[in-house]
């Protein structure tokens, strides 16, 4: 007889509403938190897309600490001089379901952490899981100091650098060109500043990515999104890539804050937290196997992530992993069958669901990304080279802007923009 | 990046890094460098923490300081094979502690 039913690693997103959803059964589930509360360790860009925490909580709008609903989609093709925004706002950002706010986990997680023990969870913090207990392959328990507790499914929801999921699944370290480090710095400033800089309603704000210059041309980007009392400020890059600068992460975040497109909307405000995090973003290729003997594993110690460059997607699919892996166990642990074939409804869920439809779909983007060096380079340069030509006026005789912008668009060869679009629809 | 390309910044993350709540393990260090680490592969660690842990002094000597670190994993990603011989979380209650996240 094992000491409880479940026990969850981690209450973050997937781990959460997992714990909630065998708590709801009746089922005997424990969490257990290396912070000393939920979402201590935790650190997002970051926004939700809703519509998979609507699934299991359709009030979530007026309980959950959410920041700000984001009604800008902002997306900029940044030089060390100059800076093009394309703007976008629409009426079908404010639709219940398809509508997406900025959270800080500290206080969203802990929301969520309640949530789950208001359904019969128990929860302790404090412990750091060093070690799963075995039985030849199957998993039966966690080994944290000196205590040894035991469940008939354990759900591995722990985070992008997951120290268990090795012995758990057999999963290798993932590559450096398969992760990305995030760094991001909160600045506090008043809620009406916010708002009008970034020419928002009252609680509503933007989300914003940068490419180019945020990275000095590296994979990756800069991102913004506005918080009630805070901004949150930071960039994305390939571990494998950043390693080559010659700019640290670090400075590149200090050069985008003082980046004239940047630095406005950030004067005055006063930096209260820095933070680091690392963001999985391999796709399908790079995903370890969900269950074994077990174990469930789910949100991103499973790399369940996705970075399109003009959309970061993780916790909504955290979310409904969480949410499926807590029904399918349920569903195996009724059946008396934790094994991975007892397990494998799980995999079965997620198949049918957004989160692997998604992930196998762009499993090539990664690639295109990589191999798109252009995007943070020569692209941005010309859109800025384009705009200087349309929009800078100096009194001397316009050219023909067949003749003023054709021979930039050259410079950088038609044949290799054709290609460039032509691979971004196809990893698209 | 060649051996000899300088790393360039002006930024001082150590003041950032003050602003945040730690609880640290003076006890134990949670990374554990080679003593005398690959320059190449140290200078790949510079590039990458966040909390700019890593560092390379006037004198060309690397210097490394566990207790600003944000647990989040990039350098037993990018040296984990090479020069981080240990990456485990810091013990119990210890560690980083966000208040934002």
């Amino acid at each position: 007889m094992s000491d409880f039913d479940a026990i969850v690693v981690g209450s973050g997103c997937a781990g959460s509403i997992a714990a909630y959803e065998l708590a709801k059964a009746g089922k005997e589930v424990l969490v257990v938190e290396r912070a000393n509360f939920a979402g201590g360790k935790n650190m997002t860009g970051g926004r939700l897309y809703s519509h998979a925490l609507k699934e299991v909580f359709p009030d979530f709008e007026s309980e959950a600490p959410l920041e700000r609903r984001i009604t800008h989609e902002r997306i900029s093709m940044m030089s060390p001089d100059a800076n093009l925004t394309v703007d976008f706002s629409s009426q079908a950002m404010l639709v219940p379901g398809q509508d997406s706010y900025s959270v800080l986990r500290a206080s969203f997680d802990q929301w969520l952490a309640e949530q789950a023990e208001n359904a019969g969870a128990e929860y302790i913090y404090g412990i750091t899981v060093e070690e799963l207990l075995k039985e030849g392959d199957r998993v039966t328990g966690i080994k944290a100091g000196s205590d040894e507790l035991t469940a008939e499914v354990v759900l591995l929801c722990d985070g992008a650098n997951s120290l268990l999921t090795q012995d758990a699944v057999g999963f290798d370290t993932p590559s450096a060109d398969h992760m990305a480090v995030g760094i991001k710095q909160v600045i506090e400033l008043p809620a009406s500043v916010i708002e009008d800089r970034v020419l928002a309603a009252e609680g509503e704000g933007a989300a914003w990515l940068f490419a180019g210059d945020a990275t000095k041309g590296h994979i990756g980007g800069g991102f913004m999104y506005t918080n009630k009392e805070s901004i949150s400020l930071g960039i994305v890059a390939t571990i494998s890539d950043v390693a080559t600068a010659s700019t640290p992460i670090y400075q590149m975040l200090e050069d985008l804050k003082a980046h004239p497109a940047v630095a406005p909307l950030i004067k005055g405000g006063k930096l209260v937290e820095h933070s680091g995090h690392m963001v999985p973003e391999g796709g399908r290729s790079m995903m370890p196997s969900l269950v074994g003997n077990g174990v469930i594993l789910a949100g991103e110690s499973a790399m369940m992530c996705l970075n399109l460059g003009y959309m970061v997607r993780g916790m909504d699919y955290a979310i409904a992993a969480g949410m499926h892996a807590g029904r399918s166990a349920v569903a195996a642990l009724e059946a008396g069958d934790t094994s991975a074939q007892g397990l494998a409804i799980y995999e079965k869920a997620l198949e049918n669901s957004f989160v692997l439809k998604d992930l196998e779909q762009f499993k090539n983007f990664p690639h295109f990304m990589e191999s798109t060096t252009r995007m943070f380079n020569e692209y941005p340069a010309l859109a800025r080279d384009v705009m200087n030509t349309l929009f800078i006026v100096d009194g001397s005789p316009m050219p023909p802007l067949k003749k003023s912008i054709m021979p930039l668009v050259k410079k950088l060869g038609f044949m290799n923009i054709l290609k460039d679009a032509r691979k971004g629809m196809k990893a698209l | 990046m060649s051996k000899n390309e300088t790393i360039e910044f002006t930024v001082n993350v150590d003041e950032f890094l003050s602003l945040n709540k730690y609880e640290v393990d003076e006890e134990c260090a949670h990374i554990e460098l080679e003593s005398n680490p690959d320059m190449n592969e140290f200078r790949k660690l510079v590039c990458v923490c966040p909390a700019a842990l890593y560092k390379i002094e006037e004198d060309g000597k690397t210097s490394f300081d566990y207790a600003g670190c944000l647990e989040c994993g990039t350098c037993r990603i990018i040296c984990g094979k090479t020069i981080v011989n240990k990456w485990l979380y810091p013990s119990a209650t210890k560690g980083v502690e966000y208040r934002y996240g």
